[in-house]
């Protein structure tokens, strides 16, 4: 390593840089810092640092909170998004495949249809949306939330994963075939294990958006004992006098799981975001 | 050869699930939903007659009040002025925070804090704007008690002059993230030679910045615009935890008011008319996208 020059060039950088890193971390500090201390070291700002009492009371209110326990919501968003994560992967893969390697009248047509479908708001669906699931009886149930996710994730999950199969050499394929193995064959065998790391890219947005969503499940889900976590902060908020230290309680209990997904998947999911918005 | 029934089987296999899924939970409801914007309550067709009254409307579009008065200005409006501040922020934010914190030392660290906002669901974005505009434990009326801004000092989210204005600027906070992932990737793929054949030419590192990095970050910023503009129109989660649209719909949205006139006031013509707008704006959007990087490449 070359001993590096001191330069104003550099200063400036750092100083700006560690400027923007101050401003984007202090309002998580301050979340951070009303979950843990007592409301009334928070009604002058949590930045006064006088007397700081530390305590977990606020993260038990919310867990078992009377009105909008989190607990149950966190709970109902892991029963929801865990099937919302996997069967659109199942279905969309597949699908991704077909229109790759099938031959069939209407192919592209199909294609051109899911890409026009990728910009269709969830709003255009909402009222007849609701109908649809009340007809089957699966209005106000997991079910009926899980399908609905079900359905939007496929849009997007079969297009990236078939730009992510178009980058798979053609020739491992071939040599199965010639070895007398079916298409399904082919599929399960070659395919889906050369697209693991597109799969856990797909799996880490999958889940962080069904965990992230709010619409789908506001008109889907009704009863307060099965309202996912997301539906229920805004019924820890309150109208007028808002119990901070609940809401940031709640707020990070709720954010902490696509947080750990992350941490966890940050290197598939940081590809997965690149080349899903500009593939 | 294979015969045709397998053939057959094969795409009942592969491509019929998605298919039916696709068509009953977003095809067919779409299609209900443009059908429902064209007719009345009794379910009589009455041509354009509900667009007409909804772009009309003072809750949509309120020109008595826009620009002189305070919000309520319309959701329309609401949603135009989200673009018009958002967009280009988190554009250049992202651009130049993402130069910055590739030279910066800890910049990956930094990324991460940005990035935080984009982890968070939207939900609890609303509560954390709202926080942080709050009158007593807020940190932006902290700052402007310090700065002895006194007039300015309120919670941001329960005045009409002030709600929506708050919400856009946190929104920022929370969305610019995604465009500094997008031009930090973008970056790398600049081949460093440009930037030392420019140093040997004499350019200063602002001529550099306008010549090489902006020009070659185009198609990374055609993303961040396009995939920006979609999130400002569909804006619909922080606005109903902040503020629900008020106070008195100053700072209700677009996908807030089709979700309130389908499922409060039960007009879901008149909602279905909003969601067709919308569709018809992120439709386009999303063919200028396609169009501009050849998404459908057969």
């Amino acid at each position: 390593m070359k001993k590096k020059k001191f330069s104003w060039k550099q200063v400036i950088i750092n100083l700006i840089a560690w400027t923007a890193g101050l401003i984007w971390i202090i309002p998580f500090m301050g979340i951070l810092m009303a979950s843990i201390r007592p409301q009334r070291e928070l009604i002058h700002g949590w930045w006064k640092l006088e007397e700081v009492t530390i305590s977990f009371a606020n993260f038990k209110n919310a867990w078992f909170h009377p009105t909008a326990p989190i607990g149950e919501g966190i709970k109902n968003s892991l029963i929801v998004a865990a099937p919302a994560t996997i069967l659109p992967i199942i279905i969309a893969t597949l699908a991704a495949y077909g229109l790759m390697r099938l031959k069939f009248p209407g192919r592209r047509v199909l294609l051109v249809g899911i890409v026009l479908l990728l910009s269709i708001p969830q709003q255009m669906v909402a009222v007849p949306l609701f109908q649809t699931l009340l007809d089957f009886g699966i209005l106000n149930t997991y079910r009926g939330l899980i399908i609905t996710h079900t359905a939007w994730g496929i849009i997007w999950i079969t297009i990236f994963m078939r730009n992510y199969l178009t980058t798979l050499p053609p020739e491992v394929e071939e040599a199965a075939s010639l070895d007398g193995a079916n298409r399904f064959q082919i599929f399960t065998r070659i395919i889906l294990p050369l697209s693991l790391p597109g799969l856990a890219s797909v799996a880490a947005l999958q889940f962080t958006w069904v965990w992230n969503d709010f619409f789908m499940a506001l008109i889907t889900l009704y009863d307060p004992e099965k309202l996912v976590a997301t539906q229920r902060i805004p019924l820890l908020k309150g109208q007028f006098t808002v119990d901070w230290g609940v809401l940031s309680a709640a707020s990070l209990l709720v954010t902490a799981i696509p947080l750990l997904v992350f941490v966890v998947l940050q290197k598939y999911y940081v590809k997965g975001l690149i080349g899903w918005t500009s593939k | 050869m294979k015969n045709r029934l397998s053939k057959f089987l094969e795409v009942v296999i592969f491509i019929f699930p998605a298919v039916i899924l696709l068509l009953i939970f977003v095809v067919i409801p779409a299609v209900k939903t443009l059908s429902l914007a064209f007719l009345n309550a009794d379910g009589q067709f009455v041509g354009l007659l509900n667009f007409k009254e909804v772009l009309l409307s003072k809750d949509i579009i309120n020109l008595e009040r826009f620009p002189t008065q305070s919000p309520p200005w319309g959701a329309l409006i609401h949603n135009g002025l989200w673009i018009a501040i958002h967009l280009p922020s988190v554009v250049a934010l992202g651009m130049i925070l993402a130069v910055i914190l590739r030279d910066a030392w800890g910049g990956k660290v930094i990324k991460s804090i940005i990035f935080l906002g984009m982890i968070t669901p939207m939900v609890v974005g609303g509560g954390i704007v709202t926080f942080i505009f709050d009158e007593r434990s807020g940190v932006v009326n902290g700052i402007l008690r310090f700065l002895g801004q006194d007039q300015w000092i309120r919670s941001w989210m329960v005045y009409p002059d002030t709600a929506l204005l708050a919400l856009i600027l946190g929104s920022i906070l929370l969305w610019t993230g995604f465009s500094l992932i997008l031009y930090s990737s973008g970056l790398s793929t600049i081949p460093q030679e440009w930037y030392e054949a420019a140093e040997v030419d004499g350019a200063n590192s602002i001529q550099k910045f306008f010549y090489i990095t902006v020009p070659s970050l185009k198609p990374v910023t055609i993303t961040v615009v396009s995939m920006s503009l979609l999130w400002e129109l569909k804006v619909f989660d922080m606005v109903y935890t902040a503020t629900g649209g008020g106070p008195g719909a100053s700072s209700t949205v677009l996908a807030l008011r089709m979700y309130s006139l389908a499922f409060r006031a039960l007009d879901p013509n008149r909602s279905a008319v909003i969601a067709t707008l919308l569709t018809v704006l992120t439709l386009a959007i999303g063919l200028l996208l396609a169009r501009s990087t050849n998404k459908i490449q057969e």
